[in-house]
């Protein structure tokens, strides 16, 4: 027997709201299956389970708050029987009825259980709290799991539980019970959604402003030969097969990546944690107003149409906000592009906790100085925003000069 | 296919990509995609749109024709025959 808790749903993300069940008790359900849907202010998110193993009990409500961590599930795991009495069979003693809970902790926990980035979640169990935020709590008689986070190293702040009991007594106002947010049950919601979404991201962002020692580079990488390659391909394919240049350029910083594990990992209770892959997460605006970023999985590994084929199918999903937890959970390092309708250059807030933030501005055609002669070059401006804890100037340096470079060779892609 | 037909079919491709576009408030001689707020992969999804609404592969060498709503029209009139 084993527990799913909720995994983390991304650093600005500390709690979702259960609007689902894709399971029922009694279904044997594999690794990666949704088991559950959940709403958070940017998206409805798609639980996936990160075990295989038979549905015992559903362990929360539906429209009930779930703080990230939360066991949701109990499932067994593959070949343990269906009775939960014995414990461990091996040890079992007929003389004490092996409780459940007992069972629970016995069990040898379950890692493969753990999204990668759950281990690395902000919203660790045991909480900090300021000794002056949990005296007000008490006072208010407020729970502080439900209290938003936003001091140093996610802790509870005076300031967060004020706000809190200001917004708890908002929302108890109008009726006597608790109301449970619907997604689709009008503006007022829409309007709670997005100043819940403005507060998620403003709290991520000043994390990162207050924390991260943020350095910044800038090189205009010269786009003539990767945007000759894409129009002589994209020719000979119809319109539902063309690559953009933004595919071009998410494969170029994967590829990156590698020689540089500096930027690509997380940074963690004052430990860096370096990834061997690469999950590069798409800053996508939404219509609605707002930015989400969630992950493109190893596309180093992945050929170009498949990377072109996975942002579109994530840039779809993202506007109909339907995300699945993985993507949520574990981008290594973001890309943002504003894009073609943008400006030249972008320096981003690197979204905790990763250390790097790689920027793309407009590509735009600009005089450009080619063996002795003025020409006219279509360039795209790159911005590296790297943590100084973990990298230096000069190693990020090389890190922009290689996507430049392998920029240049795009039939390498 | 009259231009009636046509423009309404650009404009439900439109919003399709984006739902919260007002055909009242498209103005049909101004660049379209400042108007609509769309990205390079919007206007990907809008071209395979019309591509399963009308029949027609636009190659990307005509994309910086198609700047205006009326623009869109007159090139996919133009393509009908």
């Amino acid at each position: 027997m084993f527990e799913f808790n909720l995994p983390s749903l991304g650093a600005d993300m500390d709690k979702g709201t259960l609007l689902e069940w894709k399971v029922v008790p009694g279904q044997v359900v594999r690794k990666g299956d949704v088991v559950a849907v959940v709403d958070t202010s940017k998206a409805a998110v798609d639980v996936e389970i990160w075990s295989d193993g038979t549905v015992q009990e559903l362990l929360a409500d539906i429209g009930r708050e779930i703080p990230v961590g939360t066991p949701i599930i109990a499932l067994r795991a593959p070949g343990e029987a269906v009775s939960a009495k014995p414990a461990r069979p091996g040890k079992s003693d007929k003389s004490t009825p092996a409780t459940a809970s007992a069972a629970y902790a016995a069990a040898p926990a379950p890692l493969a259980l753990q999204a990668p980035a759950t281990t690395f979640s902000a919203t660790p169990a045991r909480q900090p709290v300021s000794p002056a935020a949990r005296r007000r709590a008490a006072e208010l008689g407020l729970p502080l799991d439900k209290v938003a986070a936003t001091g140093v190293q996610g802790s509870i702040t005076l300031r967060d539980v004020e706000q809190a009991a200001a917004a708890a007594a908002q929302a108890v106002a109008p009726g006597s019970a608790k109301p449970i947010a619907a997604p689709s049950a009008g503006a007022k919601v829409a309007v709670d959604r997005n100043a819940e979404m403005r507060r998620a991201i403003a709290a991520a962002m000043h994390k990162s402003k207050q924390e991260i020692p943020h350095y910044y580079l800038s090189e205009t990488i010269p786009m003539r030969k990767a945007l000759d390659w894409l129009r002589a391909v994209n020719e000979k394919r119809p319109v539902t097969a063309r690559l953009l240049p933004a595919a071009l350029l998410l494969k170029a910083v994967a590829l990156a990546t590698r020689d540089f594990p500096e930027v690509n990992g997380l940074f963690v209770n004052g430990v860096y944690h370096a990834s061997a892959v690469t999950h590069i997460g798409v800053a996508i605006s939404l219509r609605q107003g707002g930015l989400i970023a969630p992950a493109l999985h190893d596309i180093g590994a992945r050929a170009l149409d498949t990377v072109m084929l996975e942002l579109a199918d994530l840039v779809r999903r993202c506007r109909a906000g339907s995300l699945r937890s993985s993507e949520m959970s574990d981008p290594t390092i973001t890309v943002t592009n504003l894009g073609d309708q943008g400006v030249q250059a972008v320096f981003g807030v690197i979204y905790p906790p990763q250390v790097a933030l790689v920027g793309f501005g407009r590509l735009a055609e600009r005089p450009w100085v080619e063996d002795g002669k003025l020409v006219v070059m279509p360039v795209v401006t790159a911005s590296l925003s790297a943590d100084h804890r973990v990298s230096d100037g000069h190693r990020g340096a090389l890190f922009l000069m290689r996507i430049s470079d392998l920029l240049q060779q795009p039939e390498e892609l | 296919m009259k231009q009636q037909e046509i423009r309404a079919g650009v404009i439900a491709a439109i919003k399709a990509i984006a739902p919260e576009v007002e055909e009242d408030e498209l103005v049909s001689g101004q660049p379209l995609r400042a108007q609509v707020d769309l990205d390079s992969m919007d206007w990907l999804n809008v071209l395979i749109e019309l591509h399963q609404r009308f029949g027609i592969d636009i190659p990307e060498v005509d994309y910086a024709r198609l700047d205006t709503l009326d623009a869109i029209v007159s090139y996919l009139s133009g393509r009908l025959g």
